[in-house]
């Protein structure tokens, strides 16, 4: 039933024998096809580049104002690429295999190689459209390295990789635009997907600031929307990040893949009130020199630096000897949360733990900086002065941004950090080629599931995002619309696109007319809340279960008392807003059933009915090495189809880091 | 940190769309936390306003983490408001009192028009960047990575101009509402790269051109866009910008 | 692109400003120097034999017409600039900026020049129009008739309150008129190392400092009498 489309042969050499035999367009026909991208991050804005350079005529979309705001330009930390500059036996083999370990064994192989083989190619690119990666001084690419592998393969701009990337794209993009090959509808948000006899032809998209219902045909369809962590309300995702695009296509009867698939960053800013609407992370590097700790006392109000060594409680270097502060971000967020559960918590909330910069201040760069200047035995206010100038020049921004939010100085006081939403390895069901479950219909980047697992390595995003746009579009998408050059561009009063501006304007007009008592924002909350309480960093049965008869109540609740003000024909902010949280709360409900159903816990997912004596996950290989695509049947049905997943080189093992 | 509520009044311009004139409406807002980020604060007002059954302030905002580029307020006579170096989204309320008076007004320049109440079209800033903000180089076309070595100074100092989030500060703080800080930057990052060097003739020719076709008024280097910038980016880019514009056009066929 | 148009774009203006505000830099440096001749205590022989020279030579004549061009270049351009960055932004903030990031001074050029302009008026029809057109009493310095340019400013500048206050006004709007040109000149024209720009910032101070001091002090001299 599920067919992954998995070219055959040796794994290392899937994609060069797909790129070799798959059908090509010539370029006289390309110029008549049309082409809908969704979305204008690293992955939409890869694609609609370079499927515009390749002579189609692309139409892009994006909610935001302009294309260069989608949420890829948050990426602090930077992008993996296997192209061992450093000597250090990185290649493309190590790069497919940490991925796929890194997702705890439930990545399809050949797509996660294809990954390892472009990453490459991507960073060739990037540099070529003027990406400013930090370079040492012979003039040549620096690197360094990321969560937990064991080589530098990691490509930065100092802290804003994601930025410089999304604006190279951008630039490529705004280049297309320029040319004539790519129209760019921003502010627009996309409502419908159009199938006509079984194949994505079009798009039913609102333009927010008219509110007017447009119209779109293209022989094809791609959704690079991105992830859908602001179902827990509380992320470090923008607050326009919705899952509306992909829910559509869900709807529509493209399958939902390992939905419960969901990472957890441990080192962002604590909540501080009821007020929060967003949560800033602080990037994964800073473990490499803070130390994380909570008082060995419950309830410990003293301040952190009034307590003296001997009573705090290292847990990570208590518990993972070996990697210690360095372990993966689902064992470290799922120990924090353990602590702070335990009542050991710190800060006014109880939710928070100590990152502490003082000990690798004073001896690793302050001792450093003191032998390099000749200081005998220095006493410990020189070496915080040295080590504190080493520390500015390599976090000094993360630092500042702490600073701005918290009001605190991270140099005199540990920071306080807490797990939050960060990226969601789930997404729409795509095949080898990227295509979903229905024909013409694409999913790339966050917005598919395909690549990550369960659990996504650092600096592997923005690596995939590209990998999709620049390296894997062109070719697969050519495969499919080589057999659709005869087919005229059809014409937007088709049935079909009535049909689907219809339902649109309907959904509108049911939301508009409640009139209820309640805000949109207040039902985000409490959605989030059920989802962070029971389907965040552990699950149960009895708590999925209850999670389940909440959201299906908070549904209910919302279709008869929101509030939603202003008009349908106009700007309406709070308009948009209710339809993407609509589209969240049925997603929350098969994201609560899928992690009902995967009883195993593994990588992000974690059941507590499956974990070993120590508390660590607990992965079953023999019942779940599968992918979960949920394919929509009707109000809270879904049926369940499996895609096994087989490994034939990366051979399953238990991941430990004691 | 000492926390603590306020009691704000808050001065906020409001405007339908772009076609009807707008003015500014009082709002009261109470119990506000100084740990609250500002447009939480502008979200508690949302709030009321909606429950009042009035329309909630229209106003551009995404990450919510300094650099997306998407909100632009201008705070009490200063883009992004009081602090150095901010953005925003990222001004804590901290920084004002009990009592406090705040005026809220948008970015304020014929090239920006007002959409509704805060929200202005930035558009202007794409078409810019495709006049020539770009290196033609089509997907898969690139040499080896590490080919082309580039002077560290040089990356570094594109890098730092490169840092622009295309916000429109600069514009909204230039007495001209010119747009030179932002067109600099992105010549600057593209010329002191060597990659970037077959384009630099024609790209500052036609990014000035559509600057000026776009709205935006002329440099006089006040220095007012440096001084709000959020990502600190210099006005030697303006300079840079000068230099290579005179260059080509003096040089050009 | 055609050729004039770099002129006629944002940064081409630009560039006209700098070049003719360098140009006219260049000439207060004559202009104080020469007039700096008042203070050689001879009863003005020097200075009005300097002020022949400038006055018959066929090189400071033919470079006069350049000086005209240069002030109406620089004077229609700037009001032009100036009018037409007014009005890039049609509805005004309720709240200024004011000095938060930019010197009043930086965004006063227009007024400042404008003050420049009528001061300039005065300036030339005190002294430029005799000279030049209505005609002076002549001196005799060794056997040879000068125009008695140095009577003409003691004329004017030694029983006249009221002038000497608008010249040393005059000077002080030229003061915060140099003090943003000279250094945006240089911005102008391309100068971006960090370390030329605040060599050429602290040179624009002293020069603005020394030039309008320098010419303040010609009327007040021959006003308060220190020099007859």
């Amino acid at each position: 039933m599920l067919d992954a489309k998995i070219p055959a042969g040796l794994l290392e050499q899937k994609w060069n024998y797909y790129k070799g035999h798959c059908k090509l367009v010539n370029p006289a026909n390309k110029r008549k096809l049309e082409v809908i991208v969704v979305g204008t991050g690293l992955a939409g804005a890869s694609a609609a580049a370079s499927l515009g350079e390749l002579g189609y005529k692309v139409k892009a979309f994006c909610f935001q104002d302009s294309p260069r705001r989608a949420h890829s330009i948050a990426a602090q930390g930077g992008i993996n690429a296997a192209k061992n500059y450093q000597n250090d036996g990185d290649s493309v083999f190590r790069l497919f295999y940490d991925t796929i370990k890194g997702g705890d064994y439930r990545a399809r192989e050949a797509n996660v190689h294809r990954l390892a083989e472009v990453s490459v190619n991507i960073i060739d690119q990037c540099v070529a459209q003027g990406v400013p990666f930090a370079r040492d001084y012979g003039g040549l690419l620096n690197n360094r390295s990321f969560g937990g592998t064991q080589v530098k393969r990691t490509f930065y701009a100092a802290g804003q990789t994601g930025q410089q990337l999304l604006i190279g794209a951008y630039q490529a993009l705004e280049r297309q635009v320029a040319l004539g090959n790519v129209t760019m509808h921003s502010r627009h948000e996309m409502l419908e997907v159009v199938v006509i006899d079984g194949k994505a032809r079009g798009i039913i998209c609102r333009n927010l600031v008219t509110g007017e219902l447009e119209r779109h045909f293209g022989h094809a369809v791609l959704l690079c929307t991105g992830g859908y962590g602001n179902v827990f309300y509380l992320s470090t995702n923008a607050m326009g990040s919705n899952v509306t695009a992909a829910w559509k296509a869900h709807k529509k009867g493209a399958f939902f893949g390992n939905p419960c698939f969901t990472q957890i960053h441990p080192t962002c800013i604590p909540v501080s009130g009821d007020h929060q609407s967003k949560l800033t992370l602080m990037s994964e590097s800073l473990r490499n020199d803070g130390r994380i700790w909570v008082p060995k006392q419950k309830g410990d109000k003293r301040k952190p630096n009034d307590i003296p060594e001997d009573e705090r409680d290292y847990y990570l270097e208590r518990r993972y000897p070996a990697f210690g502060n360095l372990v993966p971000r689902d064992v470290a967020s799922r120990a924090a949360k353990e602590r702070c559960d335990a009542g050991y918590g710190v800060g006014t909330t109880g939710q928070a733990v100590y990152l502490d910069f003082k000990y690798n201040l004073i001896n690793k760069y302050g001792r450093a900086e003191a032998n390099k200047l000749g200081i005998q035995n220095p006493d410990t206010d020189t070496l915080i002065r040295l080590g504190k100038e080493v520390v500015k020049e390599e976090y000094g921004n993360l630092f500042d941004m702490y600073e701005k939010i918290t009001g605190e100085n991270p140099y005199e006081v540990p920071m306080r950090i807490y797990p939050a939403v960060h990226y969601t390895m789930g997404g729409l069901w795509v095949d080898y080629e990227l295509m979903t479950s229905v024909k013409g219909l694409y999913a790339l980047g966050e917005a598919n599931f395909s690549d990550h697992g369960a659990n996504r390595l650092g600096a592997s995003a923005l690596m995939q995002g590209l990998a999709d746009g620049y390296f894997v579009i062109p070719y697969t998408l050519g495969n499919y619309l080589a057999d659709d050059i005869a087919l005229k561009a059809i014409a937007t009063d088709h049935p079909a696109f009535v049909e689907a501006e219809q339902s649109a304007a309907d959904r509108i007009a049911k939301l508009m007319g409640i009139q209820g008592k309640q805000t949109v924002e207040s039902f985000h909350k409490r959605l989030g809340k059920i989802i962070w309480d029971k389907c965040g960093m552990a699950r149960s049965e009895k708590g999925l279960k209850e999670a389940i008869a909440e959201i299906q109540a908070l549904k209910k609740e919302f279709w008869s008392d929101v509030r939603i003000p202003g008009i349908v024909n106009g700007m309406n902010p709070e308009l948009d807003k209710a339809g993407r949280v609509a589209d969240f709360i049925e997603l929350g409900e098969l994201m609560c059933l899928d992690a009902l159903d995967r009883t195993e816990s593994c990588g992000g997912h974690f059941r507590e009915e499956s974990q070993t004596d120590e508390g660590e996950a607990l992965r079953n290989d023999e019942q779940f090495s599968y992918v979960a695509a949920w394919e929509h049947k009707a109000e809270h049905q879904w049926a369940l189809h499996k895609e096994p997943l087989t490994f034939e080189v990366a051979k399953p093992s238990q991941r430990s880091y004691k | 940190m000492e926390h603590y509520t306020m009691n704000l009044t808050l001065k906020i311009w409001r405007q339908q769309n772009t076609q009807t004139p707008g003015r500014f409406e009082t709002y009261p807002v109470k119990n506000i936390s100084s740990e609250m980020s500002f447009l939480e604060m502008i979200d508690v007002l949302n709030e009321q306003l909606i429950k009042e059954g009035k329309d909630p302030v229209a106003f551009d905002h995404d990450c919510r983490e300094g650099i997306c580029g998407m909100c632009s307020m201008y705070i009490n006579g200063r883009p992004h408001g009081p602090w150095q170096k901010n953005t925003t989204c990222q001004l804590h309320m901290r920084a004002y009192q009990d009592g406090d008076t705040i005026t809220v007004e948008p970015w304020r320049a014929n090239a920006f028009p007002v959409i509704k109440d805060l929200m202005v079209d930035r558009s202007a800033f794409d078409r810019i960047i495709q006049a020539g903000g770009y290196i033609s180089v089509n997907t898969g076309s690139a040499v080896d990575a590490n080919a082309i070595a580039v002077e560290k100074d040089h990356a570094d100092a594109a890098f730092a101009a490169a840092a622009c989030i295309g916000c429109g500060a600069c514009v909204a703080a230039c007495k001209n509402s010119s747009a030179m800080l932002f067109v600099s930057a992105k010549v600057s990052h593209l010329a002191l790269l060597p990659q970037g060097s077959p384009e630099r003739k024609t790209r500052s020719m036609n990014m000035v051109a559509q600057m000026d076709k776009e709205g935006f008024g002329a440099c006089t280097n006040t220095g007012a866009c440096e001084a709000v910038c959020p990502k600190g980016i210099s006005i030697e880019n303006i300079a840079r910008l000068n230099r290579e514009y005179m260059m080509t056009g003096l040089s050009d066929d | 692109m055609k050729w004039s148009e770099i002129f006629t774009s944002s940064v081409g203006k630009k560039w006209v400003m700098g070049l003719t505000g360098i140009f006219l830099v260049l000439f207060l440096i004559v202009h104080v120097g020469l007039n700096a001749c008042i203070w050689a205590m001879d009863n003005g022989e020097m200075f009005n034999r300097a002020a022949h020279f400038m006055g018959s030579n066929a090189v400071p004549r033919i470079l006069e017409v350049g000086l005209f061009a240069g002030f109406l270049l620089h004077m229609i351009q700037g009001w032009m600039l100036e009018w037409q960055n007014r009005s890039k932004r049609k509805q005004g903030y309720a709240v200024s900026m004011g000095n938060q990031g930019s010197k009043w001074y930086s965004r006063s050029m227009g007024i400042l020049g404008t003050l420049l302009f009528l001061f300039l008026v005065m300036h030339i029809n005190h002294f430029w129009v005799p000279s030049r057109i209505t005609g002076l009493d002549a001196v005799t310095i060794d056997g040879k008739q000068y125009h008695d340019l140095y009577r003409e400013m003691l004329t004017v500048f030694q029983n006249n309150p009221l002038v000497v206050g608008l010249y040393t006004l005059g000077c002080i709007s030229l003061f915060w008129h140099l003090l943003h040109g000279f250094q945006s000149a240089f911005r102008t024209l391309g100068v971006t190392n960090p370390r030329y720009l605040a060599f050429i910032e602290n040179t624009g101070l002293v020069f603005s400092l020394v030039v309008c001091t320098a010419f303040a002090l010609m009327p007040i001299s021959m006003y308060m009498g220190w020099v007859k």
